[in-house]
């Protein structure tokens, strides 16, 4: 384990005892390291365990084998050192709080002084660009800026991993592709560890500086996929051959495997086919 | 995608004025459609209309409607003008009013005190499975117990004062507030308490930061419940703990003229109604003052 590594799973196993004396595994044989800065994806079709495997990481669930360790201490640890800010899939806001209030909360619970605390609150509104709405109430929000205000919230006290468990599912595809946009950009800027779980392919090659693809029943890693599309990202990358390739390489690392070498027809040439591409 | 808020929050607030003076326009309706009704009842089926010199015999006989089971309105309004006793200074109106006050403030402390011991009682069950499983039974026991039946137990033990009528209403009260608290208290969806964990917060924490506010709009619900209930509490306590100065002793001693002037009565029946719908309407207005800006808070 290197000084640069944040996350370090190893031999992380989740069995979940279900009612009438069996039991389930949801994860098995996890090993993984995330290095400080990272933005891994975690994909893989439903019941695979991803979401298990993020609420593991940030020990809202513990293992029942193996170890889950954070900046080089246990998570249970890390947990109350307020290391986790979270995102789920609902943006979660407390809708009898407006939105600097909601942003405000962690800070209000950590015991943060109040002005430096409203510079903090202020800070992180600008960062979502949400400045002119820290007066509404969450409802009077759309579903995209509701997951920007969760997102200020769970980065306001400058945690050091950010977990996202589906956090624009919700979306739809116009404003999920701004959100990812969004997100990167927030990510460049703060310099944040992200682990995000999603279902979607083109989210997590666009987002991602790895993808970690799983399998289901029991919950493995499958493969793990380096994304080295250059960056900044934006339109132009959702364009290449190179984000092509690499959507393919995530769809067959999916389907276990089977490889455009049994179908004789290589990725980027069969979009082309599909008209996807110029 | 960007909506105005503040337009749509004028246009809120001009269709709140609109279904104010709606309201206000339905309840005259429905007061006025009562008084027809009532009069109608005595012009068709009651005893005989003497005034100025004309004279009316309803065709039939409704067995409710004569002049001593159903004074005409107009009676009832005459003698709440008129003193409450011969010879008395004080009109009907203002001494019974002084009853309801004097009732009302039995009732408040016996609101307060069951809406205090309802929430600690459901946020002791929701923290402790053994404790609601053990309690909870008797605390719906509690409630199958008439309230006839035990108000003279509770005098008995607290003596014949304005604590027991307080006790009766506490009685009656804090049962709506534990069972709507146990609800909302439990509310938070389950993402919102893993959020908090996230940020290592303690249970007191989470109690003040996420499972009272949430549960506000359950409390409230509870509380326009007993706040007529604690005055209906507060009325039957009065009579077996002899407490003469509130509006159940009224009822029992105009209950108790009746024959001789039924419209006494029926003036103390009216002003109890108008306690418990003031009662309400002050717990409906703090309601919405503190749960503004939520989005239930607009309904009922």
């Amino acid at each position: 384990m290197t000084a640069q590594t944040v996350v370090s799973l190893s031999g992380v196993e989740k069995t979940f005892e279900l009612p009438g004396g069996s039991s389930m595994t949801a994860v098995s044989g996890i090993d993984m390291e995330i290095r400080k800065g990272e933005f891994v994806s975690l994909i893989g079709p439903s019941g695979c365990g991803k979401s298990t495997l993020l609420r593991l990481i940030g020990d809202l669930t513990q293992p029942s084998a193996g170890s889950v360790t954070i900046n080089g201490k246990p998570a249970h640890q890390a947990r109350l050192d307020r290391d986790y800010g979270m995102v789920f899939q609902a943006p979660v806001l407390f809708d009898w709080r407006t939105v600097e209030e909601n942003v405000r909360l962690p800070l209000e619970l950590m015991g943060q002084g109040r002005e430096s605390r409203e510079a903090r609150v202020r800070e992180m509104l600008e960062l979502v660009e949400l400045t002119d709405f820290a007066r509404h109430h969450p409802y009077q929000l759309s579903g995209g800026m509701q997951q920007r205000v969760a997102i200020a919230r769970a980065l306001t006290f400058s945690p050091s991993i950010l977990l996202m468990d589906e956090p624009f599912g919700a979306l739809d595809e116009m404003t999920r592709e701004r959100m990812n946009s969004e997100v990167l950009r927030i990510w460049e800027q703060t310099g944040i560890t992200v682990i995000f779980v999603t279902h979607s392919i083109p989210e997590a090659v666009f987002l991602s500086s790895r993808v970690v693809v799983m399998s289901a029943r029991p919950g493995r890693v499958a493969r793990v996929l380096e994304i080295d599309l250059p960056r900044p990202r934006g339109v132009e990358t959702r364009e290449s051959r190179g984000y092509f390739e690499k959507v393919t390489q995530v769809r067959e690392a999916l389907r276990g495997g089977e490889g455009r070498a049994d179908e004789g027809i290589g990725s980027v040439e069969r979009a082309e086919a599909e008209g996807l591409i110029g | 995608m960007r909506r105005s808020p503040d337009r749509s929050r004028g246009l809120a607030a001009a269709a709140g004025q609109r279904s104010r003076v709606g309201r206000i326009g339905i309840l005259v309706v429905f007061l006025v459609a009562l008084v027809v009704v009532w009069e109608g009842l005595k012009f068709i089926g009651g005893d005989p209309w003497r005034y100025f010199g004309w004279e009316w015999h309803p065709p039939v006989k409704i067995w409710f409607a004569s002049d001593l089971d159903l004074p005409h309105v107009w009676q009832i309004v005459g003698a709440m003008g008129g003193p409450w006793r011969r010879s008395a200074d004080q009109s009907l109106f203002v001494y019974l009013v002084f009853k309801a006050l004097y009732t009302w403030r039995e009732a408040a402390i016996g609101f307060l005190a069951g809406g205090v011991l309802g929430v600690g009682l459901a946020t002791i069950f929701i923290h402790s499975r053994i404790l609601e499983r053990a309690f909870v039974p008797y605390v719906v026991a509690s409630q199958t117990v008439p309230i006839i039946a035990l108000a003279p137990m509770i005098v008995f033990f607290f003596g014949n004062n304005v604590m027991s009528v307080v006790i009766i209403a506490t009685y009656l009260t804090f049962f709506p507030v534990t069972i709507a608290m146990i609800r909302g208290l439990r509310s938070p969806d389950p993402r919102a308490l893993e959020l908090m964990r996230s940020y290592a917060a303690s249970r007191r924490t989470i109690l003040w930061k996420l499972r009272l506010p949430a549960s506000l709009p359950y409390l409230f619900t509870a509380l326009k419940i007993t706040a007529t209930a604690s005055i209906v509490g507060a009325i039957i306590g009065e009579g077996p703990g002899a407490i003469q100065d509130g509006l159940g002793w009224s009822i029992i001693s105009f209950n108790q003229q009746y024959i001789t002037d039924p419209s006494k009565l029926w003036g103390a029946i009216f002003v109890s109604a108008l306690l418990g719908i003031t009662f309400y309407l002050v717990v409906r207005i703090v309601e919405l003052r503190v749960l503004r800006g939520r989005p239930q808070a607009t309904a009922g």
